[in-house]
């Protein structure tokens, strides 16, 4: 387990998560890293750990460089444990006493994680530390994605440390932009609508605030993922983009279904919408994961969701993509719902109470069909999805 | 006196309570918080604070 030198004297010693495929609910099916970084200067600091259990891997990594006693201090960027995991062994390794520089939100909520016995350093917005030859200025990036994230950023290499901010969950033989090329992009979009669609009021603002203090990057080193250092703007301007959510003309049909009915209903929308002249895809809410859906429906113009009726209400798969949904704050979508019923047939009414409650628009009632769609009934889903699909290829005009 | 919520992260400003840790004493309502006071979990803006 070696380090790799990213820059003279700045080395990854971070840890590679081959096979984590559930990242608290999102679905990780090229696993991770976990990216932890080491200055070695006159003062030695190390920036973030690793997810506790792979702890050792990184002080392994260390160790090729540096004697891991000789760190004089530990940075934590953001308290999640996925960064924050290995602290107590580090420390333990390289003496309680060394500083712990972090946010003032970090501070309070490192304690809250493993106690108040470190030597915290709670650093202001914009104060800058120096190592030797070269400094880190800190910078708040409250909420992006927790209250206690911070950016550390190297003037002199202008190198950013940027924690869980324009990373990705890949774990592969690639470590930076240049040799994996453009097929890390979807795993970044997928990272963006997972952890951070509902912060983009908030990103719009930093990116604001970065072009007006005029800082400028030859790498963005994240906490997760593939380090941009070829071309570190394209990464920046994804984010920019991603951060307007612009409708496509695409839509999402994201169902449920029991005895096929509610599938068929959803097969024969999409092929209107497609007749419309929109790119649609329906989603089994079984056959993909929540994080998957979403990541489909952050740049759709259109999110129609089908359930079936169960019990009087919504089939649960439904109402946890609706939770996940609702907490991630889409916004610019037309919405519609619809499902098949055997008798009472709330669903699709319960659905549509629910996008209104996110702020979609419902240009069309919710349809439903009872039992098993027929001939006629699969024409009024054919022609339901057409309509939809006529309203969102007028708006986008 | 009404409570607000920041809608970037969900804090409640309790104006019974204030926010005394940055210069809100207990008791000022919402209106009277100052325009450049920023929400203490989150640093949101009070332009993103909705009443409760």
């Amino acid at each position: 387990m070696k380090p790799i030198e990213i820059a003279p004297k700045i080395y990854w010693v971070g840890a590679v998560d081959w096979n984590i495929r559930d990242f608290h609910g999102y679905s990780t099916k090229a696993g991770t890293t976990y990216n932890a970084y080491l200055i070695v200067d006159k003062t030695v600091a190390l920036i973030d750990t690793v997810k506790a259990p792979f702890a050792d891997e990184m002080l392994e990594r260390i160790s090729h460089v540096i004697d891991p006693k000789k760190i004089d201090i530990l940075i934590s960027n953001h308290t999640e444990m996925d960064h924050s995991g290995g602290i107590p062994k580090i420390m333990h390794f390289i003496g309680q006493d060394k500083p712990l520089y972090c946010s003032k939100m970090g501070k309070k909520n490192l304690s809250m994680h493993f106690g108040d016995k470190y030597n915290f350093h709670a650093v202001e917005d914009g104060e800058t530390l120096s190592l030797g030859s070269r400094s880190l200025t800190f910078l708040e990036t409250k909420m992006l994605h927790w209250p206690d994230s911070m950016f550390s950023y190297c003037p002199e290499d202008k190198i950013l440390f940027s924690s869980d901010a324009f990373g990705q969950h890949y774990a592969g033989p690639q470590r930076f932009d240049d040799e994996i090329g453009e097929a890390i992009m979807p795993h970044a979009k997928t990272y963006f609508a997972n952890i951070l669609l509902l912060y983009t009021p908030l990103i719009e603002k930093l990116l604001a605030r970065v072009t007006q203090m005029g800082l400028e990057f030859s790498m963005i080193l994240p906490d997760h993922g593939i380090m941009w250092r070829q071309d570190p703007g394209k990464i920046v301007a994804a984010y920019a983009r991603w951060s307007r959510q612009e409708p496509k003309n695409k839509a999402v049909v994201a169902y449920d279904t029991m005895w096929n009915s509610t599938r068929i209903m959803a097969e024969s929308i999409a092929e209107g919408l497609g007749q419309a002249g929109v790119h649609a895809l329906p989603m089994h809410l079984r056959a993909n994961d929540r994080s998957e859906v979403i990541t489909q429906v952050m740049d759709a113009g259109l999110v129609v969701v089908g359930s079936p009726t169960l019990n009087n209400g919504l089939f649960p798969t439904v109402s946890d993509f609706l939770t996940y949904m609702k907490g991630l704050k889409p916004k610019n979508k037309i919405g519609a719902a619809f499902g098949s019923y055997g008798w009472s047939g709330e669903a699709p009414k319960i659905l549509s109470s629910q996008l209104d409650e996110m702020g979609f628009d419902q240009p069309e009632a919710p349809l439903k069909v009872l039992y098993v769609p027929g001939p006629e009934a699969k024409k009024q889903c054919f022609e339901w999805g057409e309509k939809l699909g006529k309203i969102l290829v007028d708006r986008l005009k | 006196m009404d409570k607000y919520v920041c809608q970037v992260c969900g804090y409640v400003y309790d104006p019974k309570q204030g926010d005394p840790e940055n210069g809100v004493e207990p008791g000022t309502p919402f209106e009277k918080v100052p325009e450049d006071w920023t929400c203490p979990v989150c640093g949101a803006g009070k332009e993103d604070f909705e009443k409760e």
